[in-house]
C-alpha cells in the first residue's frame, strides 16, 4: 500500500502566507521563531488548522534558552518550532490555552528549569512536589549538581491539595500514593465529589521521579543505554529502540537487515505481552476473576517465552546502537513462534468468551468515554488514542526498522469507551502476532551490529512503544558524551486525558476507567 | 453467557509446587552470574572489564560477583568470556539475621510500595499472586493497608518524592514487622545511583532485613525471599 504523502513544501508555504517573515526555516524540518509574542498563534495555526499533532516541548539551556515546539506533520516527519530567548529572561509565552496538549508540558519546564509560562493558569507543584521541595530549585539547569545531596530543602508542610467544586456537601476523596491492594504504581488521585459522581479528577504524578534526564547528561552512550531501558520496564525494548535510532540517525550508522527484523520481532512480542498485561489489569478490574486467571497465565507464558528466547523477561540488554548485542539462532525463533502462536490462541479464546459476558461489558460500555474531539484537542496516543478514532501510528506514519515493508493493519475504534479500548487491544495483539510470524520468515543470515562511531549532533528517535509514541530527543557532544536527552513518553501524554474518560463517572468505574487506560507511572516519570 | 466457573475448573491446578518440588520450567528465571574461574589473569581482567556497572571484579584469574549492584545486562553471559551461570533463583540474601515468630510462618501479610519503581520488580510481585505461582497457598498474602502489614516489600531506588509515604508507610506497620528490598535499585540503586532525587536504595532510608537481588528478581526469586523471612528456608550462603 503506497500512502500519499503531502510534500513538506505545502507546510512551509502555509506557515509563509499566515505569519510572513515571522517564521524562518533554517533546515529541513526546524523554523525559526523571530518574535516571542506571536508564538502562540504560530502553535494554534499549526495545531488546530494544519492538524498537525503537538507531540512535545523540548527546553535546552546553551548560551541562550532554546525551546522547541515539536510538532507531527501527518505522514511526512517533523516539524520543530525553535523559539531562543536569552538566558537572562524567566518569561516565556503559553501556549497552553490555545493548545491544551502543551499543559503539562509547560508545566514541568516550570518545575524543572524555572521558567515562567505567561497566562498559564496553574503552575508550581508538578515534578517537584510542594510538600518535599521549595520553589526556586531548576534541577534541569547546568550549574545544578545531580550528585549533589546536601542543600538545603525548606518544603511547605502546610500543603493542601487546590479544591475546586464548592457546593454544600462537596468533599474530596483522596487516593494514593500508597494505595493498591495488588501492587500498583505510586500516584495520588483527588477525586472531587458532591455523592455519587467523580466531578473532577485530578491525578498527581512524578512519585516516581527519578530525575532520568538529569543524570544521563555527561554519561556515555553506552551509559544511558541502560537508563533508556530501565526508566520503564513495561516498554524497555521500545524505549531502549527509540535510543538507538536517535544516536544511529545522529552517527549516520545503517543497521543490518537481520538486526532490523529481529527489533521488529522482538519490539512486537513485547508489544503481545505488554496488551495482554492490559487485558489482565481490565479483568481485574471488573472482578472477573476466571478471566483475569486465565490473562494472567498468557502473560505469564509470554514473560517465560521472552526468558526463553532472550535470557531476560523484560527484553533487557538486547538492543545497542548499530543493531543488537547477539544474534538467535533459528531453532530458538521457532520455539518461541510456538509460544507466540500458543498465547494468540488463548487470547482469541478469551476475548470470545468476554464478549458474550454481560456482567462485564455492563461495566465498560459507556463508561470512561474519550470523544474524537477530545482526543485530538489532548493529543492521545496509542490504543487509547486509536478506540477514540486517532488512528495515528508511528510504525505507519514515519516507518522505522523497515516497518514499511510490513503488512498489518492499525486498528481502531471510534466509541471511546472502555470497551472500545479493549476490542483495540485485542486487535493490536492480534496484529503483534502477525507481524512476529513475518518478521521471522524475514530473517537472512548476517550480522546483527554494525560499529558505531560517535559524533556530535542532535536526532530525534521516534518508536510505537506499547502505550503509544514515544520520542527520544539526544544530543551529543564532541567527546561522544550526552549533552541532552529528553524522552516525550506517551504515559505522559495520556495522563493528561485521563480526567476526561473519569469525569461524571461513578467512583465504582474509577478503577475500570484506569485500568483500560493501560498506563504507566514509571513512564511518565522518568 | 459464558460459564465461567466451567472454564476455571476444566484447567486443572496449574501452580507451581514450589517449594515442596524444585520448579525447573523454561524462562521462570533469567539466572544469575557466578564467580568463575579462568585460564589466565588477563582474561579474567578482560572478562571483569565487560561489565558496564562495576559489579564484577578480578582477583588473580577469578572473578567475583557483587549482586547488589548487578543490572542483568547479561554482557557476561553472552560476550567473549563468559562466566558461569546459575539458571536457579535461590539467592535472597538476609541482611539481619532476625526471623518472623513462627506464627507468622503460615499467615504472612505483605505492604508492597513502589518507591520509585520502573515497573518490572512491581510486577513481578504482582505475579506471586498469578495461578502459576498462586503464593495464597503458601499463606502469603497481599494487603492494603500498613495496618496489617508484617513484611514491608520496597521496590524502586527510593525517590525522593516517595520518601516521606514510605516512611509513614513503615511508621504505620505493627510490631513485629520486616523489611524486604526487591531488586538491585532497592538494594544499592542501580542505575540511578545516589542522586538528588535518588536516595540510592532502602538501606539508606529503613533498617533492611533481606535483599532480592535482580533487575528484576523473579517472582520465585521473590517468594524465596518471603520463606527466608518467615525462617521456612535458608537464605542463599555466598553471593
Amino acid at each position: 500500500m503506497t500512502i500519499l504523502r503531502p510534500p513538506v513544501s505545502m507546510f512551509a508555504e502555509a506557515l509563509e502566507r499566515k505569519f510572513g517573515s515571522a517564521v524562518s526555516r533554517s533546515a529541513e524540518d526546524l523554523y525559526l521563531i523571530e518574535q516571542p509574542e506571536i508564538l502562540p498563534s504560530i502553535c494554534e495555526f499549526v495545531f488546530w488548522e494544519l492538524e498537525c499533532p503537538f507531540a512535545g516541548l523540548i527546553v535546552e539551556e546553551s548560551e541562550q534558552w532554546e525551546l522547541y515546539y515539536v510538532f507531527l506533520l501527518p505522514n511526512c516527519g517533523w516539524a520543530n518550532f525553535l523559539l531562543r530567548l536569552p538566558l537572562t529572561t524567566r518569561n516565556v509565552p503559553s501556549i497552553s490555552s490555545r493548545v491544551h496538549a502543551a499543559d503539562w508540558y509547560e508545566r514541568e519546564a516550570e518545575d524543572l528549569f524555572g521558567l515562567y509560562f505567561e497566562e498559564h493558569p496553574r503552575l508550581g507543584d508538578f515534578i517537584l512536589h510542594d510538600q518535599v521541595w521549595q520553589e526556586g530549585i531548576a534541577p534541569m539547569r547546568k550549574g545544578f549538581d545531580a550528585a549533589a545531596m546536601h542543600f538545603e530543602k525548606r518544603p511547605q508542610r502546610d500543603w493542601r491539595p487546590t479544591l475546586v467544586v464548592r457546593d454544600p456537601g462537596a468533599f474530596a476523596m483522596p487516593v494514593g500514593p500508597v494505595y493498591e491492594g495488588g501492587a500498583g504504581e505510586s500516584i495520588h488521585f483527588l477525586l472531587e465529589t458532591v455523592g455519587e459522581d467523580v466531578i473532577r479528577a485530578v491525578p498527581r504524578l512524578f512519585y516516581n521521579y527519578r530525575g532520568v534526564e538529569k543524570i544521563a547528561e555527561g554519561k556515555s552512550v553506552d551509559g544511558v543505554l541502560l537508563l533508556s531501558e530501565r526508566f520503564s520496564a513495561k516498554s524497555a525494548f521500545a524505549h531502549s529502540l527509540g535510543y538507538c535510532l536517535a544516536v544511529e540517525e545522529i552517527c549516520g550508522v545503517g543497521v543490518p537487515s537481520r538486526a532490523a527484523h529481529l527489533r521488529v520481532l522482538l519490539a512486537e512480542l513485547e508489544r503481545l505481552r505488554h496488551h495482554a498485561g492490559v487485558i489482565d489489569a481490565i479483568c481485574q478490574s471488573t472482578g472477573l476473576s476466571v478471566s483475569e486467571a486465565h490473562a494472567a497465565i498468557i502473560e505469564e507464558q509470554l514473560l517465560r517465552a521472552s526468558c526463553e528466547f532472550t535470557g531476560h523477561r523484560y527484553l533487557f540488554g538486547l538492543n545497542t546502537p548499530g543493531g543488537l548485542r547477539r544474534d538467535f539462532e533459528n531453532g530458538a525463533v521457532k520455539v518461541l513462534l510456538a509460544a507466540v502462536d500458543a498465547a494468540s490462541t488463548q487470547l482469541a479464546r478469551l476475548e470470545e468468551r468476554l464478549r458474550f459476558s454481560s456482567s462485564f461489558l455492563d461495566r465498560l460500555e459507556d463508561v470512561g468515554i474519550v470523544s474524537p474531539e477530545s482526543s485530538r484537542d489532548l493529543n492521545l496516543v496509542g490504543p487509547v488514542g486509536r478506540a477514540s478514532g486517532l488512528r495515528r501510528d508511528l510504525r505507519r506514519s514515519l516507518p522505522y526498522c523497515g516497518y514499511g515493508q510490513y503488512e498489518f493493519d492499525v486498528p481502531s475504534e471510534i466509541e471511546g469507551d472502555g470497551y472500545a479500548r479493549l476490542r483495540v487491544l485485542f486487535a493490536e495483539a492480534r496484529q503483534s502476532a502477525r507481524l512476529i510470524h513475518q518478521a521471522s520468515e524475514r530473517l537472512e543470515s548476517g550480522p546483527v551490529c554494525a560499529g558505531l562511531e560517535t559524533t556530535a549532533g542532535t536526532a530525534m528517535g521516534a518508536v510505537e512503544a506499547p502505550i503509544g509514541a514515544a520520542l527520544h530527543w539526544v544530543r551529543l557532544d564532541h567527546q561522544g558524551r550526552i549533552e541532552r536527552y529528553r524522552i516525550l513518553s506517551p504515559s505522559f501524554r495520556n495522563w493528561l486525558g485521563l480526567h476526561v474518560a473519569v469525569e461524571d463517572f461513578a467512583f465504582q468505574d474509577f478503577p475500570i476507567i484506569l485500568a483500560t487506560f493501560g498506563l504507566s507511572a514509571a513512564e511518565c516519570d522518568r | 453467557m459464558s460459564f465461567w466457573p466451567w472454564h476455571g475448573l476444566r484447567r486443572g491446578i496449574q501452580s507451581t509446587r514450589y517449594p515442596d518440588a524444585p520448579d525447573t520450567a523454561a524462562g521462570i528465571s533469567p539466572g544469575r552470574p557466578l564467580p568463575t574461574e579462568f585460564a589466565s589473569a588477563q582474561q579474567a581482567a578482560e572478562a571483569a572489564s565487560i561489565c558496564p556497572v562495576g559489579a564484577i571484579t578480578a582477583v588473580g584469574n577469578r572473578v567475583e560477583v557483587d549482586l547488589r549492584t548487578c543490572v542483568w545486562c547479561q554482557r557476561c553471559r553472552f560476550g567473549a568470556n563468559p562466566l558461569r551461570w546459575d539458571l536457579g533463583f535461590e539467592w535472597s540474601r538476609s541482611v539481619s539475621d532476625s526471623r518472623l515468630p513462627g506464627a507468622f510462618a503460615r499467615s504472612l501479610h505483605l505492604m508492597i510500595v513502589d518507591a520509585g519503581d520502573c515497573g518490572a520488580c512491581l510486577h513481578e510481585v504482582k505475579q506471586l499472586n498469578n495461578p502459576l505461582y498462586n503464593m495464597h497457598r503458601l499463606g502469603f498474602f497481599l494487603t492494603a493497608t500498613p495496618r496489617s502489614a508484617d513484611v514491608l516489600v520496597v521496590v524502586g531506588p527510593v525517590s525522593e518524592n516517595m520518601r516521606g509515604p514510605l516512611l509513614k508507610t513503615y511508621d504505620a506497620m505493627p510490631d513485629p514487622k520486616r523489611v524486604l528490598a526487591a531488586g538491585t535499585c532497592a538494594i544499592s540503586g542501580g542505575v540511578f545511583g545516589r542522586t538528588f532525587m535518588s536516595a540510592g536504595g532502602v538501606g539508606s532510608v529503613l533498617p533492611v532485613d533481606l535483599e532480592i537481588p535482580g533487575d528484576p528478581p523473579p517472582p520465585l526469586a521473590i517468594l524465596h525471599g518471603l520463606l527466608v523471612v518467615t525462617g521456612r528456608m535458608h537464605a542463599a550462603e555466598v553471593l
